[in-house]
């Protein structure tokens, strides 16, 4: 096998076998072959947004279900989203200039006293794959932090992370701040983390609980989908 | 001279360790998001309580609320200068408590996770690491404690730069992991994989175990891990009580007191000898903790069927351990992974 795998040439693959190979590199944390995938296609003509769907998002959705599956763990994790970021870095500017189409607009943040952000960081990556503009608050986020990003940036989504039993509570202090000021049923609220589960997603008032990257990106659509239908619907 | 809690490990088969910090702190006021090591120096006497309420109810040792201690952690609410006098007084309130108390209490220093990954997956080197731990440890020792507690982590590296800091701060330790993703680590630890790299340690651990997680069942198969890979020192099962559900505006988990007294016998019998809760455990559920496990009689090991009909199903099918595996990804492998 280990004479074989030093022979591999991405550039001598057909298309199909090309991003069957990358599902593959992006799986084992392989960014520069990544890296050398997305510039392949690129040559061959590809269009970026196709690359993003097919060959990166594609690859990253079989990460998050093993990582959901308990096949994958987070170091594995870290090196596929390392990888992938190399490949997105190429797209960015690209994904621009092409006018990809955008599927709404997500802000997103560990709440105040949680420093935990491998997922978050996650959900920002796959959420990014999968067409949304994601505005990143980073850790540690106080309420007020929240709602000024929210006054701003203007997003369809808001999603909040905890790792920790102790600021998990603290998504529902940002849920009701929302609520006193009216602006609650203005976004799709959206939570995750470790201790989290879907009943204490509801009692905290959120629209929904995430319990993987992929699974938050599945959601935001659904969200996203019914409130452009909604919208459509009173108009 | 022996520690504290080498002593009472001669002397008794098994120690009811404590229950919740955070729980606790939150029903006397604590606001999510807020650090509670800073009550250790603005609110003395709710820590006092905090500690008294396990002392109260029968624990033998019981941790010091220093548990985000480190300076990583304390950044957050820009306390990262105040690791020594936090450390030092949540040491020194325990020393006073286990004083007062009339009997043999162990106060052990909590040190928790820095939350940052290590490299070279993360930024945070071995050394920096070993000298954030290093800075708590003597703190701690300062104010007081018996022996160190490091908990809830789920980096073998991590553990590792704590054992390492540890031995420079010349402090007897205890070091649990959680096993709270598909019965692994978050980093993909089994809990052979935790015997294994504990009996590798230069300045190994008195106890070694699991704590917190998703709830008691899993922390049990977990223990059943332990016990099968056959360790040299004595295992810690420090469980949830139950699972957290948001009742009326605050936390709840929904295992009550009998539920982790049935808990706590079945963790002596699948081979742990310290015993205590962890999220979601209160003085309540430490009082028939302890009075399960001085009134009924030591058993068999308990299986995992008897482990999810008395405390409920696990969270994932498998947990890396054992003959069967769980489901693997038939991979190309066109390339060495």
């Amino acid at each position: 096998m280990a004479d074989e795998d030093d022979d591999l040439i991405l550039s001598e693959l057909d298309d199909e076998e090309l991003v069957a190979q990358m599902f593959d590199d992006l799986y084992d944390g392989l960014k520069e072959e990544i890296e050398e995938g997305v510039n392949i296609l690129l040559e061959r003509g590809w269009e970026p947004y196709r690359i993003l769907t097919e060959a990166l998002v594609g690859g990253m959705t079989i990460v998050g279900k093993d990582f959901r599956d308990g096949i994958l763990f987070v170091p594995e994790v870290l090196l596929a989203a390392n990888a992938m970021k190399g490949g997105m870095s190429i797209l960015k500017p690209l994904l621009a200039e092409t006018g990809a189409p955008r599927m709404g607009k997500m802000v997103i943040g560990t709440v105040k006293g949680d420093i935990h952000d491998i997922g978050k960081n996650l959900v920002s990556m796959m959420m990014e794959g999968a067409g949304f503009e994601v505005v990143d608050l980073g850790i540690n986020n106080a309420v007020e932090k929240y709602l000024e990003a929210l006054e701003t940036e203007q997003p369809d989504i808001l999603g909040m992370s905890a790792l920790l039993t102790t600021t998990m509570p603290y998504m529902k202090v940002v849920i009701d701040t929302m609520k006193e000021k009216g602006i609650r049923d203005d976004y799709i609220v959206l939570v995750g983390g470790a201790p989290l589960n879907e009943e204490f997603g509801k009692a905290i008032g959120a629209d929904a609980y995430c319990r993987d990257a992929a699974v938050a990106v599945e959601t935001a659509k659904d969200f996203v989908a019914r409130k452009h239908n909604q919208m459509s619907a009173q108009a | 001279m022996t520690d504290a809690l080498s002593a009472l490990l001669a002397d008794r088969d098994w120690l009811l360790a404590d229950g919740a910090t955070g729980t606790t702190l939150f029903n006397m006021g604590l606001q999510s998001g807020e650090p509670p090591e800073l009550w250790n120096l603005d609110h003395p006497d709710r820590i006092r309580a905090l500690y008294s309420g396990a002392v109260e109810a029968g624990s033998d040792l019981f941790l010091t609320n220093s548990f985000g201690g480190n300076a990583s952690r304390l950044k957050l609410h820009d306390s990262q200068d105040r690791v020594g006098e936090l450390n030092r007084a949540a040491a020194g309130i325990g020393r006073e408590v286990a004083d007062a108390s009339g009997r043999k209490v162990v106060v052990a220093g909590s040190v928790g996770p820095t939350g940052e990954i290590m490299a070279p997956m993360g930024s945070l080197t071995h050394e920096s690491a070993v000298e954030m731990f290093h800075e708590q440890a003597e703190a701690l020792k300062e104010g007081g404690a018996d022996v160190l507690w490091l908990e809830t982590i789920s980096s073998p590296d991590e553990y590792k730069a704590a054992a390492e800091a540890f031995g420079l701060a010349d402090m007897p330790w205890v070091g649990t992991m959680s096993f709270d993703t598909a019965g692994r680590t978050m980093m993909g630890v089994t809990s052979a994989d935790m015997v294994k790299m504990v009996g590798k340690l230069a300045h190994p651990p008195l106890a070694f175990g699991a704590n917190c997680g998703t709830g008691s069942s899993d922390l049990l198969r977990t223990v059943l891990g332990f016990a099968a890979a056959a360790p040299e020192r004595p295992i810690v099962a420090k469980g949830n009580a139950g699972i957290p559900k948001y009742v009326d505006g605050h936390i709840h988990y929904n295992g009550t007191p009998e539920l982790m007294a049935d808990y706590a016998v079945m963790a002596r019998d699948a081979g742990a000898t310290i015993i205590g809760g962890c999220c979601g455990t209160t003085p309540e559920h430490l009082v028939l903790m302890r009075e399960a496990l001085e009134t009924r009689p030591p058993g068999p090991a308990p299986t995992l069927e008897q482990v999810t009909a008395a405390l409920g199903e696990f969270s994932s099918a498998d947990d890396g351990t054992g003959e069967t595996t769980g489901p693997t990804r038939q991979r190309r492998g066109r390339r060495r992974g």
